[in-house]
């Protein structure tokens, strides 16, 4: 079962058990909300601006531990980051989880999302928080779905 | 028409076990082990003779029905008609016409709501429904309500999982047109006292519709005894193939009722000035139906007349204690404790989320479903986001659930 170890590594495990950047922020600039109706996940996405830069994000709601895993790495990565950056590695994620592109490298800790790619049915759980984060900094939606 | 059911066998089968070698798809590995599949509340699998009907129907007698002259659709009707004079006998409808054949439970329930309910509902009126309701029990009478003005209310439920009948009865009145409660649950297995029920709605002057879908596969359902307006049920949680299903409804309704789609096959005359529709049930099956899936159908009413009920119920409530017992050792929150249940466990681990335990049980070869159910609701009223649910069949047995544990033991190490 070592595809199950792979998708279930240490990081993933560490980053469900004690989730980072996890509660609301007061006055965000941005509130999205991120849900996957076939499984329940849920999250919002809170976001603070500094002009081009995001100055703080978090997230709070409940998910399997792929989907959980997913946000607390991705908050952590993108925060202090320039939403041209954030969109940037939303791409270079994105083509990961589809098991294209070889960005891999670059994603350092967050190539621990890689293992999703032997569970189809699982890609989902880890793409719901990018997305949720794309359009908190594109601004067009507040709510997305993975359906 | 070779209408006449086959005759009851002198002995019914008691060895529920041996059952179990009647299903192929049981007999494969998944993941490099053998195949334990625990999802027949989503769908159960298909019994040898039906198989062997649909091979059977479908490269020899396919054709149109009620259509043709020749042989072929001749074949076809009557094996079509067969089968609806099969599920009539098997439910004890008093007539045919009373059995209309649907893509399965939500296009009955569609059909009721919005054929029924369309033409009776009025602005105050309400449809009672209850908490426990799987969302395609919901949604139609939704939708009937924002187009007519009417109210949805559903009746709460208890911590059990069980419908609170005081609550109901008190929520009963004069303005409740529609009663529509599941006969089983699926998100928690509760078997509901539907008798209780449609005697206390028709009290209030209510039309009832049961949710058969996940009872049928459990338990022996006389429409007569029970007085039901409308059971509605779907052909693949009973052992036969995905896309046919039944509305049996009350002839006098079906009368009154206006057709819900309009097509061929549900018309006599038509002209651009006005329509006769067809006799019952065609007035409500228009255009050409999925004849195979009927006749399958059929197959899996014959397979489950051989079957004694009695040893049937004792063997899945043998299975639901063990599989209870044993996720309960392991510190399982069970979601869905009646009093009375039929073959479904839904349960939550403290450590492990229920979409990572399907996963990890999966990757051992056991199918069990995972998330909310198509039952919103229930989750919300018992707090959790998705719930694990293991749901068995007749040919489910004691080392499947083993099976199931040993997945379950697998995720808490890894959750460790």
């Amino acid at each position: 079962m070592n595809e199950l170890r792979d998708l279930y590594r240490e990081v993933i495990l560490d980053h469900n058990r004690s989730p980072r950047n996890f509660g609301e922020i007061d006055g965000a600039d941005r509130v999205v909300e991120g849900v996957n109706p076939l499984c329940g996940d849920r999250l919002t996405l809170y976001l603070k601006l500094d002009e081009n830069r995001i100055d703080d994000i978090k997230f709070k709601g409940s998910g399997c531990a792929i989907s959980m895993a997913s946000s607390s790495l991705m908050t952590e990565r993108v925060k202090g980051a320039t939403v041209e950056e954030s969109l940037s590695l939303f791409e270079k994620v994105h083509e990961m989880l589809a098991g294209q592109g070889n960005a891999i490298d670059e994603l350092d800790k967050l190539a621990a999302l890689s293992g999703v790619r032997e569970f189809p049915t699982r890609v989902k759980c880890a793409s719901l928080a990018w997305h949720a984060l794309k359009s908190a900094l594109s601004g067009t939606d507040d709510r997305v779905s993975t359906e | 028409m070779s209408a006449s059911p086959k005759a009851r066998p002198e002995r019914l089968i008691t060895d529920i076990a041996s059952l179990r070698a009647r299903f192929p798809a049981l007999d494969q590995q998944v993941h490099g082990k053998r195949l334990v599949y625990l999802d027949n509340a989503a769908s159960s699998q298909c019994p040898d003779v039906v198989l062997e009907t649909m091979l059977e129907q479908q490269s020899r007698n396919h054709a149109n029905v009620h259509r043709g002259v020749h042989a072929l659709s001749q074949r076809a009707t009557d094996a079509y008609e067969g089968a609806r004079e099969k599920v009539r006998a098997y439910l004890n409808a008093s007539g045919v016409d009373e059995i209309v054949f649907t893509r399965g439970t939500t296009e009955s329930i569609n059909l009721v709501a919005s054929s029924l309910g369309g033409s009776l509902l009025e602005p105050g009126d309400e449809v009672l429904i209850t908490q426990m309701e799987h969302h395609s029990n919901i949604i139609p009478w939704q939708l009937v309500c924002e187009r007519t003005g009417a109210r949805l209310v559903p009746a709460p439920i208890t911590d059990r999982g069980e419908i609170d009948l005081d609550a109901f009865e008190k929520l009963l009145n004069e303005r409740t047109r529609i009663v529509a409660v599941a006969h089983v649950s699926n998100a928690l297995g509760t078997v509901n006292p539907v008798e209780r029920i449609v005697e206390l709605a028709h009290r209030a002057g209510a039309y009832v519709l049961v949710d058969g879908a996940q009872a049928m596969a459990h338990m022996r359902v006389d429409v007569q005894a029970l007085d039901c307006d409308f059971y509605a049920f779907s052909g693949h949680k009973m052992f036969a193939p995905t896309g046919i299903g039944v509305l049996y409804a009350k002839r006098a309704l079906l009368e009154r009722m206006p057709p819900y789609q309009g097509g061929g096959e549900m018309i006599l005359t038509v002209s651009f000035e006005k329509t006769v529709y067809n006799a019952l049930p065609y007035k409500f099956e228009a255009g050409t139906p999925n004849i195979t899936g009927a006749v399958a159908l059929g197959a899996a009413v014959d397979f489950l007349s051989t079957i004694d009920f009695d040893a049937l119920a004792a063997h899945e409530h043998r299975l639901l204690d063990y599989a209870t017992e044993k996720v309960l050792a392991l510190g399982a929150h069970v979601i869905g404790t009646a009093e009375s249940k039929a073959g479904v466990l839904s349960f939550v681990l403290d450590r492990v989320h229920a979409h990572d335990v399907g996963t990890i049980v999966d990757s051992e070869g056991v199918a069990i479903r995972t998330g909310h159910h198509c039952a919103m609701p229930v989750m919300e009223r018992f707090g959790v986001p998705a719930t694990a649910r293991a749901s068995f069949a007749l040919y489910n047995n004691a080392d499947d659930v083993d099976r199931l544990i040993l997945g379950l033991k697998r995720a808490l190490e890894i959750f460790a």
